[in-house]
């Protein structure tokens, strides 16, 4: 942090206990603009986007389709609609790849070159004249899902039950991962739509009390998004956090703000939080305000082997290609190409799958971050512990994974683990910890009775 | 793209912290050279060749029987540097060389190599090695020469042949502070054993360097804060309390924290991380356990010092308080 960012956030700032600090990296991106993407030739849209069932189209080969307009339905309660991005044809309903290596259903659209691309869809009923019912059926009929990369169907976790209390609502600003600057960038150049769309779900949430989470490094987002919550006279407050990895960990994020730990197994409603990503607030209020389902997002494209790192508002479906050509596309120097950041993110092995709803960046390294370090044997000098947020043995978890001993994994709470890394992040002698953790989850996973 | 740029698979996370486990031992190495230069200080050049044979024992054991990683030498890690001289340091200056050498094969060969190399071993490998000389040459490693000021002069009994029967050897030897309140109750000054110009073995006798070392690995968090505060404590506490039973008859705590390898063996082989253990809660059940055990062996035992064998002891213990003292998890 510089001085004047520490001038705007005097305070002593809250946090968890543990964590790691890895470089951020953030100044490739963060005080990019968000630029809009331009309209390619061609969208693929998997039907599945989400945690859940697969949406279930609605739109068949030949058919014209309107940007906004629905073309895939839920599936299921925990699913989501789908909307076509643009103006255009429906080409092909069929498997593509998807960025998560499968290759899947999809709907395959072409552009109509002659359409001016607006937006011109019925305005929604506002949410304020809803029922709770129909609002929740609203926002699984908008597609929203949890924007941080999860994409969990937002219908679903804002459904709460009458004997569920959400004493608070926290939006999760903290983007911990180095890197990244979307939500950042939401944030600052979102902030009257994100109040809003906070305003809206408050109003059927009727939480105590309404927390902005954002980490420290983002002075700018901390100040306008006060500014605007002054301008409409909401009460939220926005709270700065330690710079500090896995901040933006949900369960790191309520022990940080309320000093509650949520019991294991549970969810963080079990101890009265509601935590949602900002993006998908900033979604809500675009569809009931603005009639625009979701339909892009913003994207930070960036890394050292990016010519032109920046944010990018992208329709959903674009293939990951183009994006990275409009970013100037990427140097010889590229090693590895990642979704999401560089500590939980995805490795793709190339650029042609497309943007989805859970896409928060494209990320590509050279070999100067990714440096295989030597692999040494486990010294025991028990960083991992220190790093660990969920106070796990990381090391006595390595060895056991190492050993097959998949029982004595989840008698050590291996299925805790959220996989932040951490652990790996922090070992010196360069232990695959986090990764052998995965392994073992899955065998424990594996051979539970169903 | 000019070049097609060469992808590699694998997964998260991809970054990663500058400490290594090489780093991490050098560094130990480095707040090592202080200590060395003191011993050369007081004790000549017999610090430096007993340091340096007991380095080559541990290097060139570690060479031909370490296990060879798939980038090279078994050298690499750094640690059987960092052994060779801890366990030189634990020497009388007038140790001979040879004995040294062959501590410093028994160090590695015993101590890490035969238990599957670094970070398997359950005991330290320096006081194994250690433990080995006083086992084989209870004479030699008792004969405490005085520091005296001779900084070219190397001890005759450096020298001496492997296995050779001779004369008596003819070293002049003094009590050490330790046996000296065992076997007569004559404490030594405080400021004494601060600046260590008392006879000891070559890295002990210098206290304050050894705390400021200690300050600094501690601050670094090259070893954990956790094990030089409870030993240290428990020490102080515990030997405080018998002092004020029999002032007369018992070393005061001061004392008893600064004679002897107390800090040498809290500092640097107590901590060692691959040979105590891993939760907090365990580390602090070692170290309170190492500082009765000093405590008991150096009041009421029959040798007026008990560092290494306390420090073994809890070495031993230790897979046992692996096992038990787990971390309270998140959610529980």
């Amino acid at each position: 942090m510089t001085g004047s960012n520490q001038n705007a956030l005097k305070d002593k700032l809250l946090t968890f206990r543990h964590g790691v600090h890895p470089e951020e990296y953030k100044e490739l991106s963060n005080h990019q603009r968000i630029e809009r993407m331009p309209f390619v030739e061609e969208y693929t849209l998997p039907l599945l986007q989400h945690i859940g069932a697969p949406s279930k189209p609605l739109v068949h080969k030949g058919q014209y389709v309107r940007r906004g307009g629905l073309i895939a339905e839920a599936g299921a309660y925990v699913s989501v609609a789908l909307h076509a991005p643009v103006d255009g044809t429906v080409t092909d309903v069929g498997l593509y790849g998807h960025p998560n290596g499968q290759m899947l259903p999809a709907i395959k659209i072409r552009t109509d070159p002659f359409s001016t691309q607006q937006l011109d869809q019925p305005a929604q009923r506002q949410p304020e004249e809803l029922a709770k019912a129909e609002f929740i059926e609203a926002i699984q009929r908008a597609g929203i899902v949890g924007l941080g990369g999860a994409a969990f169907p937002a219908h679903v976790k804002f459904n709460l039950s009458e004997n569920q209390l959400c004493r608070y609502l926290m939006l999760n600003g903290c983007e911990c991962e180095p890197f990244l600057t979307c939500d950042h960038r939401v944030m600052v150049e979102y902030a009257e739509e994100l109040i809003d769309g906070t305003r809206i779900l408050q109003h059927f949430i009727q939480a105590e009390k309404v927390y902005i989470a954002i980490e420290a490094n983002k002075p700018d987002a901390v100040i306008t998004l006060r500014a605007a919550a002054a301008k409409a006279g909401f009460p939220v407050e926005i709270i700065p956090l330690q710079v500090k990895y896995p901040q933006g960990a949900e369960k790191m994020m309520i022990s940080a703000i309320l000093g509650k730990e949520v019991p294991a197994g549970k969810l963080p409603i079990d101890v009265g939080v509601l935590v949602s990503n900002v993006g998908s607030i900033v979604a809500l209020s675009q569809y009931f305000r603005q009639s625009q389902p979701l339909i892009e997002r913003v994207i930070t494209v960036t890394g050292p082997a990016v010519r032109r790192p920046a944010n990018v508002l992208v329709p959903l479906g674009t293939p990951m290609r183009s994006l990275v050509e409009f970013c100037g596309g990427i140097t010889g120097e590229a090693a590895r190409i990642l979704l999401g950041g560089p500590m939980m993110g995805i490795v793709q092995k190339s650029l042609d799958t497309p943007v989805v709803k859970g896409t928060s960046g494209i990320l590509v390294l050279t070999e100067r971050e990714v440096q295989d370090i030597d692999t040494f044997s486990c010294i025991r000098c028990g960083r991992c512990l220190e790093a660990c947020p969920l106070f796990l043995n990381p090391a006595r978890l390595g060895l056991l994974a190492r050993k097959g001993l998949w029982e004595d994994m989840e008698d050590n709470n291996a299925l805790d683990c959220f996989e932040c890394g951490a652990c790996s992040y922090v070992c010196p002698s360069a232990i695959p910890l986090v990764q052998s953790i995965k392994v073992g989850k899955s065998m424990i996973r594996e051979r539970k009775p169903k | 793209m000019v070049n097609k740029p060469k992808i590699t698979i694998s997964t998260s996370p991809f970054l990663h912290d500058q400490v290594t486990t090489p780093k991490i031992m050098w560094e130990l190495a480095y707040t090592l050279i202080p200590i060395l230069l003191a011993a050369v200080y007081y004790f000549g050049l017999s610090a430096l060749l007993i340091s340096l044979s007991c380095i080559a024992g541990c290097l060139v054991t570690e060479y031909y029987l370490g296990k060879r990683g798939p980038l090279g030498s078994p050298l690499r890690d750094g640690s059987a540097l960092v052994t060779g001289l801890l366990l030189a340091l634990t020497l009388p200056p007038g140790f001979p060389l040879w004995m040294a050498f062959v501590g410093g094969v028994v160090a590695i060969g015993m101590g890490k190599v035969i238990w599957g190399g670094l970070g398997q071993n359950v005991f330290n490998p320096a006081l194994v090695g250690r433990a080995f000389l006083q086992a084989a040459f209870p004479t030699a490693i008792t004969t405490w020469e005085p520091p005296d000021g001779r900084y070219w002069g190397v001890r005759g009994t450096n020298l001496a042949m492997p296995f050779y029967q001779g004369e008596p050897v003819d070293a002049l030897s003094t009590a050490t502070p330790l046996s000296e309140m065992k076997f007569s109750h004559e404490p030594t000054e405080l400021a004494d054993l601060l600046l260590g110009n008392i006879s000891g073995s070559l890295g002990e006798t210098c206290a304050l360097l050894l705390l400021l070392a200690g300050l600094y690995l501690a601050f670094r968090r090259i070893i954990n804060w956790r094990i030089p505060v409870a030993i240290l404590a428990t020490v102080a506490l515990f030997s405080g309390i018998v002092y004020l039973l029999a002032p007369d008859r018992y070393p005061s705590p001061g004392f008893m924290v600064l004679a002897g390898g107390l800090l040498l063996g809290t500092v640097y082989m107590a901590t060692d991380p691959v040979s105590s253990p891993l939760t907090p809660k365990g580390i602090w059940i070692f170290g309170i356990g190492i500082g009765l055990l000093v405590v008991l062996i150096r009041i009421w035992g029959g040798l007026p010092e008990g560092v290494m064998y306390a420090i073994l002891l809890m070495n031993a213990a230790t897979p046992l308080i692996n096992r038990f003292a787990r971390t309270r998890v998140y959610g529980y």
